[in-house]
């Protein structure tokens, strides 16, 4: 897409308001996570950050129909790459957390 | 504009809502299976609104690098020894941090397909995801490495380190800079200066990491799970158009990342510009034990133990690093039981930094099904020591040590500790009297009320419900 200066700037406050935002609410939502819980909420937070599975999805999706460039195989080859290390992060560390809090329990 | 667009904005927002939820369901040990399970469901619906967005299926690359990755993800999960989760959780890290690095090395690959050129707040996302992401990837590697013993967890010092590290970060960033604005020089190629880039900015997270030491690593380790979010955040902006639950969920985890390196930081007394570039584990002092120990250390028996505790009414365990790699948390969930079934009260003390990851102990304990209202903050069972009869500690030493108290002149001065020398009697159970982490000797060592326990963790504290099953 193409943008001039002020559309550039809307489209900029409008993902900072979003980054600044989500932010804040992480601090507030994270720092009523008790000690006892922070290997899972690491390994938790882990998994979420795998987030960067949407981005390798798109990548590779934009690869479709763009094998045959020259430049076609890096394209698969990024995305593809990225998509397995994204998805370990994912898979490993929502199963490790389920895992982990399977665990903590009071007396029956 | 269109249906699918809004289609796939939607499955975006309810991801992102999903992710809020779960994290929010970690507030309690009630909530947390379920607030976990929330947080997977919305990472299903941003892979089912990425798919949707399009423009095309990936039918072959997709399911192919998808389910390898589930495959090594769940296998790893599932083998994974709970002793081992800082390494495990390090890996993660850095796996997330170098699957960015591969989406903006993508985004760039597209752009010199299609000829057309990125955004300017496209380009300076690349950069950043590169640094970030490279940085992420490599000292989580370094951390792994170290965690499980593969290279050696002393930290490496060398001379102008500091100097070494800012100019090594200086040209990461003027790679940066070259590949935002190539025409600066000429129109160097930007592909190439973004490898460079990212080839530098490995470097730095090799030279970042590699100074620190063991102890330090629960700091690492909430750091690289911060900057792997703040990685992920990035490549959000790298997208055109901007993609919302990528910057979302990147600034949740990059969030949480930074609030717990605080709490690290705060339960080590300790800036976190000292923990990256002043290390303690580069003061070695001149342990002027001997002169604190001489004569004043009275060690005991399994035996002995066996007999104070019978006689004891209220027992702290406080648990450390040494009860991790000594794989005794086994003998002390049995000592735990016998002491409950004759009607002891039975607590356990977690320090924050405790272990090599922020709530290490507690997973370990909890994997030997104590029950979790038994593990203690620090600042809930310190008012409780001095009603306490004996108090075990096992495998930890910097966190007890009551040199903390004195406001200088020691690396963990100021350091919020364990007030177990308040108890009745302390037993430590240590192979010796060899410092902890720090490098300083422990004057609880030495104290009248402090019985010292030479032992295997493992070893001695099966040798200690043996002799207690046999007292009476």
């Amino acid at each position: 897409m193409d943008y001039d200066t002020i559309q550039l700037l809307n489209l900029l406050i409008d993902v900072m308001t979003v980054f600044v935002l989500a932010i804040y609410l992480g601090v507030e939502v994270i720092g009523k996570v008790p000690s006892l819980l922070h290997t899972p909420l690491m390994s938790g937070s882990n998994a979420i950050s795998g987030i960067t599975i949407v981005g390798a999805i798109l990548a590779l999706q934009l690869s479709v129909g763009r094998e045959s460039h020259t430049l076609g195989i890096w394209l698969i080859l990024f995305g593809t790459l990225a998509v397995t290390f994204a998805m370990i992060n994912v898979a490993g560390g929502f199963v490790v957390t389920h895992r982990m809090l399977l665990k903590f329990k009071t007396r029956k | 504009m269109n249906e699918m667009t809004l289609i796939v904005k939607t499955l975006y927002l309810l991801g992102a809502v999903f992710f809020i939820l779960g994290l929010k369901g970690l507030s309690s040990p009630k909530t947390a299976v379920r607030g976990n399970l929330t947080g997977a469901f919305g990472m299903v619906l941003a892979i089912v609104g990425a798919v949707l967005q399009g423009p095309q299926f990936s039918f072959i690359w997709f399911p192919l690098g998808g389910l390898l990755g589930i495959l090594i993800g769940v296998i790893l999960a599932l083998t994974v020894d709970f002793k081992a989760m800082p390494q495990l959780v390090g890996l993660f890290n850095g796996f997330g941090g170098i699957a960015s690095v591969l989406v903006a090395a993508s985004m760039i690959v597209l752009t010199q397909i299609t000829g057309q050129r990125e955004t300017p707040i496209s380009a300076v996302a690349t950069a950043a995801t590169g640094i970030v992401g490279a940085v992420t990837f490599w000292g989580s590697l370094v951390a792994f490495a170290k965690l499980q013993g593969l290279i050696s967890e002393r930290p490496l010092r060398y001379g102008l380190e500091q100097v070494v590290k800012v100019i090594v970060g200086l040209s990461a960033l003027a790679f940066g800079v070259i590949y935002i604005a190539p025409e600066l020089i000429g129109g160097f190629d930007r592909n190439l200066s973004y490898w460079i880039m990212v080839g530098i900015a490995s470097v730095l997270g090799l030279l970042l990491t590699l100074p620190i030491g063991g102890a330090d690593m629960p700091i690492v380790i909430a750091l690289l799970n911060s900057y792997s979010g703040i990685a992920a955040a990035a490549s959000g902006f790298v997208l055109d158009p901007p993609n919302s639950i990528l910057i979302i969920a990147g600034a949740l985890v990059g969030a949480s990342g930074i609030i717990l390196t605080q709490l690290m930081c705060k339960a080590m007394n300790r800036s976190l510009a000292n923990v990256l570039f002043g290390g303690v584990g580069a003061i070695v002092e001149s342990a002027k034990g001997d002169d604190i120990y001489a004569g004043k250390i009275k060690s005991t028996s399994a035996e002995e133990i066996a007999v104070i505790l019978k006689n004891a009414q209220r027992v702290v365990f406080v648990p450390g690093y040494g009860m991790a790699v000594g794989r005794a948390a086994t003998p002390v969930r049995q000592l735990f039981e016998a002491l409950e079934k004759d009607g002891i009260t039975v607590d356990f003390g977690i320090h924050p930094v405790a272990g090599r990851m922020p709530g290490h102990m507690n997973v370990l304990l909890a994997e030997e099904n104590i029950p979790y209202d038994k593990l203690k903050e620090m600042d809930e069972i310190n008012p409780s020591f001095p009603n306490t009869d004996v108090t075990i500690v096992l495998g930890a030493n910097d966190v007890v040590n009551p040199i903390a108290r004195e406001s200088q002149g020691t690396p963990i001065s100021g350091m919020p500790i364990l007030d177990v020398d308040k108890s009745r009697t302390v037993i430590v159970v240590k192979r010796s009297l060899a410092p902890g982490f720090a490098g300083i000797p422990n004057p609880l060592f030495a104290n009248d009320n402090t019985l010292m326990f030479f032992a295997d963790a493992k070893k001695g504290m099966e040798d200690v419900v043996k002799a207690y099953k046999e007292a009476d």
